[in-house]
């Protein structure tokens, strides 16, 4: 079995309220030098190791459900063997 | 006529459109439930708002895999008309049937008040009966509503006339201030106000009903050819 993770960031074009939001509270608590918060999403997909292509596979599913190209991105990792 | 209203778990407009339709326009019409993968015998499709699936993951996202949405495509192949309002538009971009993604409000607020919309398109099958930069009062009500394309995409519907609807002033971040876009063909349209909440003055405002309207008189149009 192998452990994906998966990232699904704001494209940085993209204007982030809740990171903004965050931002402010994290000043709120005093802590002036952190400039700028993005939030994101993280999935972990635990998958078979018989799949023949996992890089599409992943790729597929992030384009058509876990990202909007249109605004997000993503990144994976993969950790082989990972029970 | 007939019309489909297309209920996801979590939809709450749908008996809205629902009696829309049976009370404004007296046309037939049913709900579907979201896993059936037929829509034979249907005119238009009606896509409501409401929090499909709770807005896990993104809103629209979910319903966007859904049994029925294959089935939405081919209607949209077919030319047939698809409303799809609030969520209902989140889905419509999602699926790809419109450009863009609608992101949270820039105020990260839920807004729920009625406000202003400046009709920018009436030469469509939804918009017939208003008049070309008519002012109309439709209720909104969305947390994710902030209309969202890139530049070349936006030039795009720009030049085709795909802009039907504009709010009167920036409410939530929208670029270009959008509340509803049609598709290339002119036969699929999103709009984030909900017209199907707008029937009566009693409630505030009547100014949805052209919109209904107009979708039964373009049809009647096209069958009487």
């Amino acid at each position: 079995m192998s452990l994906v993770k998966v990232y699904v960031t704001y494209k940085e074009s993209i204007l982030d309220p809740q990171g903004e939001a965050i931002k402010k509270a994290i000043h709120g608590m005093g802590h002036t030098s952190i400039n700028d918060v993005r939030m994101g999403k993280y999935f972990e997909l635990n998958v078979d190791n018989n799949i023949s292509d996992i890089d599409s596979e992943i790729n597929l599913i992030c384009d058509s459900l876990l990202a909007n190209p249109n605004m997000e991105t993503y990144r994976y990792e993969i950790l082989e063997d990972a029970e | 006529m007939k019309f489909a209203v297309i209920v996801f778990p979590g939809s709450n407009c749908d008996k809205d459109l629902y009696f829309a339709v049976k009370d404004s326009i007296h046309a037939e019409v049913e709900m579907i439930d979201y896993r059936e993968t037929s829509l034979d015998g249907f005119d238009a499709v009606l896509i409501p708002g409401g929090f499909s699936y709770g807005d896990y993951l993104r809103s629209g996202a979910i319903a966007a895999h859904a049994p029925i949405i294959k089935t939405i495509k081919k209607m949209a192949i077919l030319g047939k008309p698809i409303l799809g309002i609030c969520n209902g538009f989140q889905i419509l971009t999602e699926i790809g049937l419109l450009p863009g993604a609608l992101m949270r409000n820039r105020q990260n607020k839920f807004i729920c008040e009625t406000v202003d919309l400046r009709v920018e398109n009436s030469q469509t099958i939804f918009t017939s009966e208003y008049d070309y930069d008519e002012i109309i009062n439709i209720p909104v009500a969305h947390g994710e509503g902030n209309y969202y394309c890139d530049i070349a995409t936006l030039k795009q519907i720009n030049d085709n006339n795909q802009i039907v609807f504009r709010y009167a002033s920036d409410i939530n971040g929208s670029v270009d201030n959008i509340a509803g876009i049609i598709n290339k063909e002119g036969n699929v349209l999103g709009m984030m106000p909900h017209p199907e909440r707008a029937l009566e003055e009693i409630i505030g405002s009547d100014d949805g009903l052209k919109m209904f309207q107009s979708i039964l008189k373009s049809h009647m149009n096209r069958v009487n050819l």
